[in-house]
């Protein structure tokens, strides 16, 4: 067993989305909540890419803003290297934020235009006085020449860079604190393909080079495919499976998963007859109660539409699904012969 | 040979600046058949949409088409007068946009909206739009077409509402759709939904399509050709199954090669060095020489022209020139 970097247990968050309270007492209407993550856990062990996939609204990104400490769960706890993260107190946070960095999807949003693109690397190395004076521009230099860019862009602002290089400044920028761990919230659903190439074959040198951890979101299964060791699938906020990477594309456990799998275009042309996929996502605010996924599951059940299912062990990971508890539970009452 | 129903030639698109005028089309030509979809592929700033903005006469001033000729079913409709295009515009092509909020007008219903529509390109009664509007909101699979027609686009989700547009695309009998990155905004699941009513449709109706996106495998699974374009020039043009699985222009090739799939086992992705240049930066000779890897010193000199190879494709690169073919051997 290789060691855990993070651990996720039991995490939730909720987020408040009533109307004003003058509205609430006229139209006579409760309080309503939004549950973006419903009691979900997961592992991420050091030196591995673990990837969450899901629709929009899924609830990817909330994850990605708690683990970095930007958002503060409503429940359940987030384990860095064996230390749980705690929200009150500033200092055991600073200590903890210089070693884990996170890159954005969007590289014309997280670059301040009017900074040179040598500050921006350079204020991460600032924050936590890691280096001072001349070594830091130093540092700078060599960070961008790590991403494929020169030492001398670190004069010139961002606004003269193409997408594909403002990520690859936005790459040097979560770098510079030295991290162990680094968050990619759709690091490249911006960038075409042929950059997309670049930019995944750079994380991939980058990871092998440092021994980095990535917690890799996106909801592009191929991207997922190529990068991650492990992949949890979100629906509505919860983990429906969890899986080794390989397997999961081949033998896919909770029927949302299958039928994400057969919602992507086939480039190979293989002429495969694919499930019809049926339906929307629902909304967030009223889920269905049971298993969310019910009202689109090709396999409904009676129980699904009244209990959460519990998450049972699988040939390749993890899944929360009652034909799989049903499973279990047959062949744990059948004899063995 | 029948005549295509829409036929492009040696279309160029510029737009004059303050500091010389830009090209962003050039000189591109293609047909599309009587019920042919045709994929339009290429990286943003390509001219992708640019291209379908030209056929259907919506170029954003100070855009212009430049030069070359587009046939409708036999009738030149680029330099028609306005007004002349506007009644082509809807009836006799329609238009599906990527972002359907936008599309749909947020102060009426839908029912108002197709009824507009369909009356003002087909002399039909109020009630009979009405009665059409709801049967084509079926066909495109809203459940309850009837009652929700009189919904606002704002009660529909993401995925209904793309219906809707594609209904509306529809609602005149229009001969070609062109659908510009029609599921972009749309999650897997709903994409795959959208991709195959807009598919289904168009083949009962017999209308063609011009599919525009940067997605290779929406282009797989729906186009009969696809048109590989590069910074404004057309780089390949073939059977949607010969250019992916046998690409000849390098571009292509190294597009392709670059696109993580559900199968491949490779532990890198292929990578083009650089990116595609800017429309003030094209470089002369072929577009593609400074990131090609098969560069010869031709392409730094003169342009290639898309020229006929076997199996209907056409490609545009000195390497499947028959001239220097003859002279390797």
């Amino acid at each position: 067993m290789s060691d855990v970097l993070l651990s996720v247990k039991g995490l939730t968050r909720r987020f408040d989305v009533s109307k004003p309270w003058l509205n609430r007492v006229i139209e006579r209407e409760d309080k309503q909540f939004l549950t973006a993550n419903e009691d979900v856990s997961f592992e991420i062990r050091k030196g591995e890419t673990f990837a969450l996939v899901g629709e929009s609204g899924s609830g990817k990104s909330t994850i990605a803003k708690m683990i970095v400490g930007l958002l503060e769960p409503s429940a359940g706890e987030i384990r860095f290297d064996g230390q749980v993260m705690d929200f009150n107190s500033g200092a055991a946070m600073r200590k903890l934020r210089r070693r884990f960095q996170m890159i954005f999807q969007d590289p014309f949003a997280s670059l301040n235009p009017r900074w040179r693109v040598g500050d921006i690397i350079a204020e991460p190395i600032h924050t936590f006085g890691l280096l001072t004076g001349a070594a830091v521009r130093q540092e700078v230099g060599r960070l961008l020449d790590l991403v494929g860019l020169s030492a001398a862009d670190a004069a010139r602002f961002p606004h003269e860079f193409s997408g594909g290089q403002r990520q690859r400044i936005a790459i040097a920028r979560a770098l510079s604190s030295r991290p162990e761990f680094i968050v990619c919230d759709e690091p490249t659903s911006a960038l075409d393909v042929s950059v997309q190439a670049q930019i995944l074959n750079l994380m991939r040198d980058l990871q092998d080079e440092f021994g980095l951890t990535y917690l890799l979101i996106s909801h592009d299964l191929s991207v997922v495919r190529h990068m991650a060791n492990r992949i949890g699938v979100l629906y509505l906020g919860r983990l429906v499976e969890i899986a080794d990477s390989k397997r999961l594309f081949v033998e896919p456990q909770h029927p949302y998963t299958r039928m994400l799998l057969d919602a992507v275009p086939d480039l190979a042309l293989s002429g495969r007859r694919r499930t019809p996929v049926t339906g929307e996502i629902p909304n967030p605010i009223n889920p269905p109660p049971g298993c969310a996924f019910h009202p689109r599951c090709p396999h409904v059940m009676d129980i699904c539409r009244q209990i959460v299912p519990p998450p049972v062990t699988t040939v390749s990971g993890e899944a929360a699904c009652h034909l799989l508890t049903e499973d279990e539970k047959r062949r744990a009452s059948e004899p063995v012969a | 040979m029948a005549t295509p129903l829409l036929s492009v030639r040696d279309l160029v698109v510029e737009f004059p600046t303050r500091r010389g005028v830009l090209r962003a089309l050039d000189k591109i030509s293609f047909d599309i058949a009587e019920g042919e979809v045709l994929g339009m592929v290429g990286e943003s700033g390509a001219g992708k949409s640019l291209t379908g903005a030209a056929i259907i006469g919506l170029l954003e001033p100070p855009g212009r088409i430049a030069g070359g000729e587009i046939w409708l079913r036999g009738e030149r409709i680029d330099n028609l007068p306005r007004e002349k295009m506007r009644r082509i515009r809807g009836r006799r092509i329609g238009m599906v946009f990527q972002d359907p909020l936008t599309s749909l007008n947020p102060l009426y219903t839908v029912a108002q909206q197709l009824i507009e529509t369909i009356r003002t390109h087909i002399d039909v009664s109020e009630k009979e739009a009405r009665k059409r509007a709801v049967a084509l909101l079926d066909r495109v699979g809203i459940p309850a077409a009837g009652r929700r027609i009189d919904d606002y686009p704002h009660h529909f989700s993401g995925g209904m509402r793309q219906r809707v547009v594609i209904a509306l695309a529809l609602a005149a009998e229009p001969e070609l759709v062109i659908a510009d990155e029609p599921t972009t905004a749309l999650d897997v699941s709903v994409q795959a939904q959208i991709i195959d009513v807009l598919k289904e449709i168009c083949a009962e109706r017999g209308a063609s399509v011009m599919l525009i996106t940067h997605d290779m495998g929406v282009i797989a699974e729906t186009a009969d050709r696809v048109a590989v374009l590069y910074a404004g020039r057309l780089a390949e043009i073939g059977p949607v199954r010969d250019v992916i699985q046998a690409a000849e222009h390098p571009y292509t090739v190294g597009l392709m090669g670059s696109i993580p799939t559900l199968t491949q086992t490779a532990e890198r992705l292929t990578q083009i060095p650089g990116a595609m240049p800017r429309l003030n930066a094209i470089p002369t000779g072929c577009a593609f020489n400074p990131r090609c890897t098969r560069v010869m010193d031709r392409c730094r000199v003169d342009r290639p022209d898309p020229a006929e190879r076997p199996g209907g494709r056409q490609v545009a690169c000195w390497l499947y020139d028959n001239a220097m073919e003859s002279a390797d051997e």
